[in-house]
């Protein structure tokens, strides 16, 4: 694979993430009832940087949901490799809770459609909102998500790298060629 | 421990033997993933939704049944067990007929017991489904040497260098003759101890320690197995009487002292009480025999799981 473009360099990927921390927030009028769950992988570390960057700027600990969704995929047989099963995780009931889901890359939607799934399993929440690092279109199902770090039309040769300090050891966002 | 494997290499689970380190260590990683399920408020993920697996028990279980039967309903596969008994095996049908007309409906995976050595392995090459050996014989029991891993690496964090030792019927355990195997494969040191009558001849070869008493065994043990007498399989007296095995042979707390500081008790099930270990052991603080019986299910989600498809990507 090479590299077409770099989408996002550190500065730019911290900001942006900034930003969706602020419209989190900003959308449902404060932090009461959230549950900032981040889907595994690299949901996960995004996640946590949200509710960091809210913890900054509001002073609140918003609870920190992780969302394995391996179990739930609608491809077990059809493709391969497939994710190491880990637990999910929360530290709090999800009922009548405002949970959002946090993504890196949102493509065909699975993933998302996957994650509801999922996570109705561990409760009934009020409402469920969808954040995405990168949205790069090509959606199969009708999803799309509330706050969106960066829309990239792309084509579907294409390969979007996103790279995280915590998994990947430096923060950015490349564009590759297959 | 990070696994190096992605998925297994065959569509069976016949034993461990064929098993390499990385596929042992890939079905134990899978499994710490699957724990999670079985303590959610729904214990259910759709994963196997529409996969059929038979659970084809042709001699007695409890335990391996049940637990199998639990981790094919956690991932939402449709389940049918029989038995020998009130099936058509009872007018005489042999187990290639049975299987064949087993295979007509379709099933995507067969958990087979039977108490014929090499039966699962017959089935493997005659059928498309997955088979798993769920004990043949005195041959393997996979499923209970990974869960019996599973649990040692639990409160250990590895299994490599452990001491292990194994007490009891040795010479007709399909348990001990995967756990060895197991054992071996990754690394821990497993000493035997059994009567001369109930210890096969030659098993060093396996790659053991072998001792003639209990106190040897138990001498800086972390893991002390205890195997349980199998009284239906004994064809002809191995030993005296039961009370002389106990007296000889059985786990009390006093004996378990010369055992390693923080050593766990483990038995595969069913025990005989005041046999092969004491009352008192079997309920003590050191035993971690119903947590083996809480990681079986999560061991076999997760052998049905990989068989079925599901690989390790790294990330």
């Amino acid at each position: 694979m090479k590299m077409k473009k770099r989408l996002l360099d550190g500065a730019r990927l911290k900001r942006t993430i900034h930003r969706l921390s602020v419209e989190i927030v900003e959308r449902n009028k404060g932090t009461e009832n959230l549950v900032i769950t981040g889907i595994r992988s690299r949901g996960v570390p995004i996640a946590e940087r949200i509710v960091k960057h809210i913890k900054e700027t509001e002073g609140v600990d918003v609870p920190l949901g992780i969302l394995d969704i391996t179990l739930y995929r609608d491809d077990l047989t059809t493709v391969a490799p497939q994710p190491l099963v880990k637990p999910s995780h929360f530290p709090c009931s999800i009922d009548d809770k405002i949970v959002v889901l946090v993504d890196d890359v949102l493509y065909t939607g699975r993933t998302v459609r996957a994650a509801f799934d999922a996570l109705i399993d561990y409760g009934r929440p009020r409402a469920v909102q969808l954040a995405a690092l990168i949205d790069r279109g090509h959606r199969e199902l009708p999803i799309h998500a509330d706050y969106t770090g960066q829309m990239v039309p792309t084509d579907r040769t294409e390969v979007i790298k996103v790279k995280l300090q915590e998994t990947d050891g430096e923060d950015e966002v490349l564009l590759m060629e297959k | 421990m990070r696994s190096q494997a992605t998925a297994l290499r065959s569509k069976d689970l016949l034993g461990i033997e064929p098993l390499s380190p990385e596929e042992i260590s890939l079905i134990l990683d899978t499994a710490e993933g699957f724990r999670e399920v079985s303590e959610r408020p729904i214990k259910k993920v759709p994963t196997l939704r529409g996969q059929l697996v038979i659970n084809l028990f042709m001699e007695a279980s409890t335990r391996t049944r049940v637990s199998f039967e639990i981790a094919e309903k956690r991932l939402s596969a449709d389940t049918l067990s029989f038995s020998a008994s009130g099936s058509s095996v009872e007018k005489g049908e042999t187990l290639i007929d049975t299987a064949q007309n087993l295979m007509a409906m379709q099933p995507d995976m067969i958990v087979i017991r039977h108490r014929h050595p090499g039966s699962p392995k017959m089935l493997a090459d005659l059928l498309p489904a997955s088979i798993i050996n769920a004990g043949d014989g005195a041959h393997e029991h996979p499923t209970q040497a990974l869960l019996d891993a599973f649990t040692i690496r639990e409160k250990f964090g590895r299994l490599a260098g452990v001491n292990v030792s194994i007490i009891g019927d040795i010479a007709h355990s399909r348990v001990v003759r995967s756990n060895i195997h197991l054992l071996t494969k990754m690394k821990a040191n497993v000493t035997l101890a059994a009567p001369p009558t109930l210890m096969p001849a030659e098993i060093e070869k396996m790659g053991v320690r072998v001792v003639h008493s209990l106190d040897e065994a138990l001498e800086g043990a972390d893991v002390v197995m205890m195997l349980r007498i199998q009284l239906e399989r004994q064809s002809k007296t191995t030993f005296p009487s039961l009370r002389e095995y106990f007296n000889t042979f059985g786990l009390t707390p006093e004996r378990l002292r010369r055992a390693n500081d923080g050593a766990i008790v483990m038995h595969p099930g069913p025990m005989n009480r005041g046999v092969e270990i004491s009352s008192d052991v079997a309920d003590g603080p050191y035993s971690v025999i119903l947590e083996q019986v809480t990681n079986g299910v999560a061991v076999r989600m997760a052998v049905l799981y990989l068989l079925a498809g599901g690989h390790l990507q790294e990330s």
